[in-house]
Order: structure tokens, then C-alpha cells, then sequence
């Protein structure tokens, strides 16, 4: 979930241009982050998180100079002439993530893909979430954008034909996708049922293509990679404009919205700030980044926009309410509402008793978190807040693990290390032991030694 | 053969050793908080008591009755039964360190289970062949193992539960062995006819 | 009365024999629990737990000698793991866990006399005589051997901050 920190490249008073690089990544699973504005560093340093803990994150901040000047760019009139690879760097470059939610870098995923030969790509317009509109809003009105976008990623991957899944209730997106697509037969659209969680990978294959992904298996073991449409216009940008992620779409709704919809916004701009442009009626009860099933609880607004927030909803007191939760009376109803088949109820019994090892056994890993067992459980058990406990701890505990061991491994390397030298200070000992004692020899019996010669 | 087979079914079921004549109650609380370890208690103890009934019954036929030492009883069946316990934790020791671990104290405790004894006891007033007190014994502790298997899957279950402070832990586990024992009682009406 | 006496005689004694004999055939080498238990231990041998070393401590934890909660700098999870390897359940709760610790080095203080660095069983301080030395995090298993070494208080032992990926869902409270 979490990649390396990106490292900044920028210093604090330096003026920067919008889509100029301000922190490069570092590691492999890590993206680079680009000025959304042009304007002046004022700040590197800790700007409280988008994320329920409400801990600091390191963040670089730009003051706009309201001109929104870019910095040279380098657009690919024909990105098809390009070579896979170069696509890849190029995207890796601008610093384009998985922007269904995921965040995963979208060129790890092109070399991923690439390595297991995928020959399907999926393009995900199932909404990822009720309340979210910004998937429509990007087939509706970029749908060029968007099939241009997934043709360069099969070219990247070397994937054969595209496979648009979009949500049966959204017709008129899949008018725009339809006429955009119709001259391109290898990229095909899909209607597929407006069923939350639609937008997750797995259940999206499934519908699709008829494939179950194992679990503890990727995607593309079986053969297709999935790519959000926002993600693929992105794509587009980076390689035919040369523009890096520096904005998206997002979502803004929720009751205490006074104007919800879809807006641009640059990366980094304050939830209240985005809040405030769109007006609020009343004073948020819950502020969500994403969406109500498996967004992130913000404790406030003055957090910044990230990559993969897709909405941000401002629910009032009536609709966030979250009744008082009772025991489990043992209906059955998460089990039947989880897409991936799981038993919720027992998990979350194993997980109370403290017993996560139990949990594990009843196929923790491959719960989703899309919410569907705490929606649907009459005694409002928070679910979904037991498996991201339990996750947590494992998570800590394996880290621990690894911790013990490395000390392990270097506790045994300095006692290889002391004895290494013990052994050679015993040696060199010897030596000027034996030298002195020859040298004794040859000055005590000087004659012996010349009769000899 | 039928004789057999009722006599078996009587002996693991009806008449079970813990639920219905109460014995062996210590092991039965003590050893079912999982089922892998009451399942390895179940096993030792299956061992136990099917082998020393078979040396418990020649002793009592060569060499108690013909000599008159019923007086001797009690005490050469505790030293039989003391031996095949010490044989049995050496093969466990052996084969299976973790499950030595886990059955810690109660696997020599074994030696003391008024059910190794009880079955053996009842043997002897029955004046059964060997066979059918061979078949017997087996199947007694076949009922013991099946109890200690069931509880503690109940008590795995419990674990679970979100039990009241007042009764978590042992009394709960009380509460839930007398209705398994109400359960079994269930058996003693099936028609031998 | 004669009969008796050597009927139980004879069998103690066969069954005394019988047993011997399948003591030495079903001796236990070595107790393999030992070997194990000293992998699950830190290995770091910083001696907090009363015993020389952690061979020393995975011996008397093999035999029943040491609470599984023994190892300070294994907390929690080292406590875990001897506990579901001996079969036992342990009180968790005894075990002070503040989360993993680090040393950290006061900079103003440190004279550089290189005591430090020495006794660290995993090589975690750098520095040479009469340089400031430093902890390299990563390797730092918070053993707390340093800190008793320092001649001037320049060592402590501080909790790694908690960050936001690292960062963990509290339990829901039962009703």
C-alpha cells in the first residue's frame, strides 16, 4: 500500500514551474512527484496525511503564482513508434499511478505485464464506488483520451485486445467510449452489471472474462492487466503531451455539499479548499477521501488531494450515523455479501478473541476490504475495522519478524568477525613469536649456522 | 457378532466413560482448550487403556483368581497400568516433542485417570472372554477420545464467544459439558430390541 | 501371603525390564526443542534476560526452567512464537512491550570513546576514537547493551515514532 518515499530534488525559496520534478522516486515501487502549480517552494516538510491516524507525512509545499505556467514538455506525436520500454520510462517518468485507488505505479505494472506475456487488457470503467461519478465523467468527456491511452498501454505490454468493462447503468459513457472505440476493433466494449464492488480487479476478470484470479496470484498470472480509465487517459497525457500526473479527477459529493460534482483539481490542493469552491451547506459531520466503502477517514480538511483519491465526500450527522453495534447473531449475511466468497463473521470472531493466526486460516489476505460484510451485518459490526486491525498487527508482527532476524544474521556476523581476529592476532603473534625466536637462534649460534654454510 | 457391536456401541455411547459414568474428569477440563491436543490426549489414552485392559485381563485370569489375591487387585492393575503409561510417554516423547509439550503433565497424569482404571475395574466384575473385553476397553476409550474431541471443539468455539466476565473461563465450560452430557443421555433410549 | 509377595515381585520386575529396554530404544538424542528455540530467539546475546546468552536461554526454556516471556528486545512477538512452540499459553499482557526501541546517540555529549561500539552485538554503532558516533537504525535491535556502557549518558533508548504506513487500526471496542 505504502511505496518508498520519493526523495525531493527541489530546495526551499526555489521557484518551479508546473510539471517541473519535485521529489524523484527512489525505489522500485515509488512514483515521482511533479509541481502542480508553477509558483515558489515555501515549505519541505510535515503536512498532516490524508489518512484516519492523522500523523504527519513528509510533503513539499508550493505557493502558486497564479499563472500556472509549464514547463517545457516533450510530446510523442506517434507514441506507437516508441519502443514498449520507452513508454514504460516515459510513464514511470511522469509519474502516473493507478488512479482507481490503488496508487500502484502504472509502469511496474507495464513491465509486469510485459514479463507474463498478458495478452488482455482491462480497462476498468466500473465505478470503484457508490457516490463516485468521476469514472463516467472521464468516458463521457475524454473518451478519445481514454481509448488512445489503453492502445499505448497495450503496446506497452504487448497485449492483443482491450476489454472496456462499463457498468450498465452508465449508457451514456459507454455511447462516448463506443463511438471513440469504433475505430479500433481490438478495443471492445462491455457492459457489465452495475454491482458494487465491480471496480475491483478480480471481480472484474471474473465478469469479464470468465477467469477466476487465484488467490495469492496477480492478475496477470492469468493473463490480462487491469488499468482504471482515469489511469489510461493519464497515460495518454504523459506520452502524447509530455504532461506529467499533476492533476485529476475527483469526485465531490455528500449531503452537506451545496454544487457536488466532478472537478479537475491540481494534486496537493487542500480538501477544504476543494470543499469550499464547491460550497458546503453545513459543516461536515465525516470527511472521506475516496469513497463511503473503502475510503479514508479524514479528521479534518486541511489535508492535501492525493493520486488516488477519486472523491471526496462531506457527509452530514444524518447520513454518516453509525448505529451503536450489537452482537453477531451469527445470520450468515456478511457471507453471502462477500465478492470473494469469505467468512467474515468467523474472521472477525478469531480476530475479537485475539486469535489472528485463526483469522488467517480463514483467509484474511484475500479480503478486499470493499465493506460489503460491515453493510450489509444487522448488528452494524464494524467489520472492515477488524480486518484492518488484524492486518496491522500482522503486518507490525512480521515486520518484528524480520527485524529479529536480521539481528540475528548480523549478531552472527560479528561474532564471525571477532573471532576472524582473534584467530589472526593469535597468528601474527605467532609469527613475531617464531621471528624472534629464529632470529635469537641465528644471533646465539652464529657458528653453527656458518659451519653449516 | 451383533452382541459385539451393541456391546461396543453400549460402551462408547451410551455408557460413555465421562458423560455417563463420570470418569476421568480431570483430563476432560484439563487437556480440550484445542482439538489437536484433545485429539492426541484422546489417542494416548485410547492406547493406554486398550493395553493395559489386555494385561489387566491375564493378570486377573492366571493369576489373581486361580491364586485367591483378589485383595491384590487395585494395586498390580495401577502397576500395569503405571508401565504402559511410562511406554506410551517415551513414544510420545519420541515421535512427537510438541504434542509431549502440550500434553505436559496430564500425559503422565494418565496413570491416575480413574477412567484407565474404571474401565479395567469393570472388566473384571463383568467376567467377560478376552476378546470382548479387549473390544470393550477399545471402544470405551473410543467414547472418551470422541468427548474430549467434541468438548473441545465446543470449547474452541467458546473461545470465540463473547462470553460474560462472571462466566468465562471455567464455569462456562461446566455449563457446557452438563448439556453435552444432557446430549448424550439421549443415547440411553435407543431400542436394543 | 508368599504367593503373594512374588507374584507382584515378578511383576515389577518384568515390567520394569520391559520399560528399560524401551527406554533404550526410544531414547531422545538431544531435545530438538532446544535448537529450535534458540532460532526463534534474537540471538543478539545481549544478556537481558538473565541468562548468558541466548543459547544458554533457548536451553532453559527447553526445559521448563524460564517464562516464554523472557526476551525483552524480542517483545511481544518473540514471547508468541516460544509460547506456540512449547504448547503453552502465555499471559501477553506481562509482557512490556512499548514497541520496538532504538538507541540514539546525544551528539553534544558523546566523547567518542569508541566503549559503546564495542559491546554492540550487532554492529549497529560506527564511529572511531574520538569521533561522534552514530546507530545505524536498521541494525539496531534496542538490546540496550550501549547504554549501561556509556561513560557520559550519551546513549539512550527511545521508541521508533509511529509513521503512517506503520501506523495501525485500533480494535473496535466490544459493546
Amino acid at each position: 500500500m505504502w511505496g518508498g518515499a520519493a526523495r525531493p530534488v527541489v530546495l526551499v525559496g526555489q521557484k518551479v514551474l508546473k510539471g517541473q520534478l519535485l521529489a524523484q522516486s527512489q525505489v522500485h515501487i515509488s512514483a515521482p512527484i511533479h509541481a502542480p502549480v508553477s509558483g515558489r517552494v515555501t515549505a519541505i516538510g510535515e503536512v498532516t496525511a490524508p489518512h484516519p491516524s492523522g500523523l504527519g507525512l513528509a510533503a513539499i509545499t508550493v505557493e502558486s503564482d497564479d499563472t500556472d505556467r509549464w514547463i517545457e514538455t516533450d510530446p510523442v506525436a506517434d507514441p506507437f513508434a516508441l519502443a514498449p520500454e520507452e513508454i514504460a520510462r516515459r510513464t514511470a517518468a511522469a509519474g502516473v499511478v493507478g488512479l482507481g485507488g490503488a496508487t500502484f505505479p502504472a509502469a511496474v505494472k507495464f513491465a509486469l505485464g510485459k514479463r507474463l506475456a498478458v495478452h488482455t487488457l482491462i480497462v476498468n470503467g466500473g465505478e470503484c464506488e457508490p457516490y463516485l461519478s468521476s469514472d463516467d465523467r472521464i468516458m463521457r468527456d475524454f473518451a478519445e483520451q481514454v481509448v488512445e491511452g489503453a492502445r499505448i498501454i497495450m503496446h506497452a505490454i504487448g497485449a492483443r485486445d482491450a476489454l472496456v468493462g462499463i457498468e450498465d447503468n452508465k449508457p451514456e459513457a459507454m455511447a462516448a467510449m463506443a463511438v471513440a472505440a469504433a475505430a479500433f476493433p481490438e478495443v471492445k466494449i462491455r457492459p457489465v452489471p452495475a454491482r458494487y464492488p465491480m471496480g475491483s480487479d478480480k471481480q472484474l476478470i471474473e465478469t469479464l472474462t470468465g477467469k477466476e484470479v487465484p488467490a495469492d496470484a496477480r492478475a496477470a498470472e492469468v493473463g490480462v492487466l487491469v488499468h482504471n480509465v482515469s489511469t489510461c487517459a493519464a497515460v495518454y497525457k504523459a506520452i502524447r503531451l509530455g504532461q506529467p500526473l499533476v492533476e485529476r479527477i475527483v469526485t465531490i459529493n455528500g449531503a452537506a455539499v451545496a454544487e457536488p460534482g466532478n472537478i479537475f483539481a491540481p494534486l496537493g490542493c487542500l480538501v477544504d479548499d476543494l470543499l469550499a469552491y464547491c460550497g458546503l451547506k453545513e459543516v461536515p459531520a465525516r470527511l472521506i477521501l475516496g469513497g463511503p466503502m473503502m475510503g479514508t477517514l479524514l479528521l479534518h480538511g486541511r489535508v492535501p488531494l492525493v493520486k488516488g483519491a477519486s472523491g471526496i465526500l462531506a457527509f452530514t450527522a444524518a447520513e454518516a450515523a453509525v448505529p451503536e453495534a450489537g452482537p453477531c447473531i451469527r445470520c450468515g449475511s456478511c457471507t453471502r455479501a462477500c465478492p470473494m466468497g469469505l467468512l467474515p463473521l468467523e474472521m472477525a470472531a478469531h480476530i475479537r478473541a485475539g486469535d489472528l493466526d485463526g483469522a488467517v486460516g480463514y483467509s484474511l489476505s484475500d479480503c478486499i476490504s470493499c465493506g460489503c460484510c460491515a453493510y450489509v451485518c444487522p448488528s452494524h459490526i464494524p467489520l472492515v475495522q477488524y480486518f484492518s486491525h488484524a492486518r496491522g498487527e500482522l503486518s507490525a508482527r512480521e515486520r518484528a519478524r524480520l527485524r529479529t532476524e536480521a539481528g540475528k544474521r548480523l549478531a552472527e556476523a560479528r561474532l564471525a568477525r571477532l573471532e576472524r581476529d582473534a584467530r589472526e592476532k593469535a597468528e601474527v603473534a605467532a609469527r613475531r613469536k617464531a621471528e624472534r625466536t629464529a632470529a635469537k637462534a641465528r644471533s646465539g649460534t652464529v657458528k653453527p649456522e656458518e659451519e653449516t654454510t | 457378532m451383533k452382541e459385539y457391536a451393541l456391546m461396543m456401541i453400549g460402551a462408547a455411547l451410551v455408557n460413555n466413560v465421562i458423560l455417563a459414568r463420570f470418569l476421568g474428569l480431570c483430563s476432560f477440563m484439563g487437556v480440550t482448550t484445542r482439538i489437536d491436543t484433545a485429539a492426541g490426549m484422546g489417542l494416548a489414552t485410547t492406547f493406554v487403556i486398550t493395553v493395559s485392559s489386555m494385561a489387566d485381563w491375564a493378570v486377573q485370569t492366571y493369576l489373581l483368581a486361580p491364586y485367591g489375591l483378589g485383595f491384590l487387585r487395585t494395586v498390580t492393575f495401577i502397576l500395569v497400568i503405571a508401565s504402559a503409561v511410562q511406554f506410551t510417554e517415551l513414544t510420545v516423547r519420541k515421535v512427537s516433542p510438541s504434542l509431549f509439550q502440550m500434553l505436559g503433565i496430564y500425559l503422565p497424569l494418565i496413570t491416575t485417570n480413574c477412567a484407565v482404571l474404571g474401565v479395567a475395574l469393570l472388566l473384571v466384575e463383568s467376567h467377560m472372554n478376552f476378546l470382548a473385553s479387549t473390544l470393550f476397553a477399545f471402544a470405551s476409550s473410543l467414547g472418551y477420545s470422541l468427548v474430549m474431541v467434541i468438548f473441545a471443539g465446543l470449547r474452541e468455539r467458546l473461545a470465540l464467544a463473547p462470553v460474560p466476565r462472571l462466566f468465562a473461563g471455567p464455569p462456562i465450560g461446566f455449563i457446557v459439558a452438563s448439556l453435552l452430557a444432557m446430549a448424550f443421555m439421549g443415547f440411553s433410549g435407543i431400542s436394543t430390541g | 501371603m508368599w504367593i503373594a509377595v512374588l507374584s507382584l515381585t515378578f511383576l515389577g520386575l518384568a515390567l520394569g525390564t520391559l520399560l528399560g529396554v524401551a527406554a533404550r530404544y526410544l531414547a531422545v538424542e538431544e531435545n530438538p526443542l532446544e535448537a529450535e528455540l534458540q532460532a526463534l530467539l534474537p540471538g543478539s546475546q545481549c544478556g537481558q534476560c538473565g541468562f548468558v546468552g541466548c543459547a544458554q536461554a533457548a536451553a532453559a526454556l527447553a526445559r521448563g526452567e524460564a517464562a516464554a516471556t523472557l526476551c525483552p528486545p524480542g517483545g511481544r512477538a518473540v514471547a508468541e512464537a516460544i509460547a506456540a512452540r512449547l504448547g503453552i499459553k502465555i499471559d501477553l499482557s506481562a509482557v512490556q512491550d512499548d514497541g520496538p526501541l532504538l538507541a540514539f546517540v546525544a551528539e553534544e555529549i558523546c566523547t567518542g570513546c569508541c566503549r559503546c561500539s564495542k559491546v554492540c552485538p550487532t554492529d549497529a554503532i560506527i564511529g572511531a576514537a574520538k569521533q561522534i558516533h552514530n546507530v545505524i537504525r536498521e541494525a539496531c535491535t534496542g538490546c540496550g547493551a550501549c547504554v549501561e556502557r556509556c561513560p557520559t549518558e550519551a546513549i539512550g533508548l527511545l521508541p521508533v515514532p509511529v509513521t503512517v504506513p506503520h501506523w495501525i487500526w485500533p480494535k473496535p471496542a466490544i459493546t
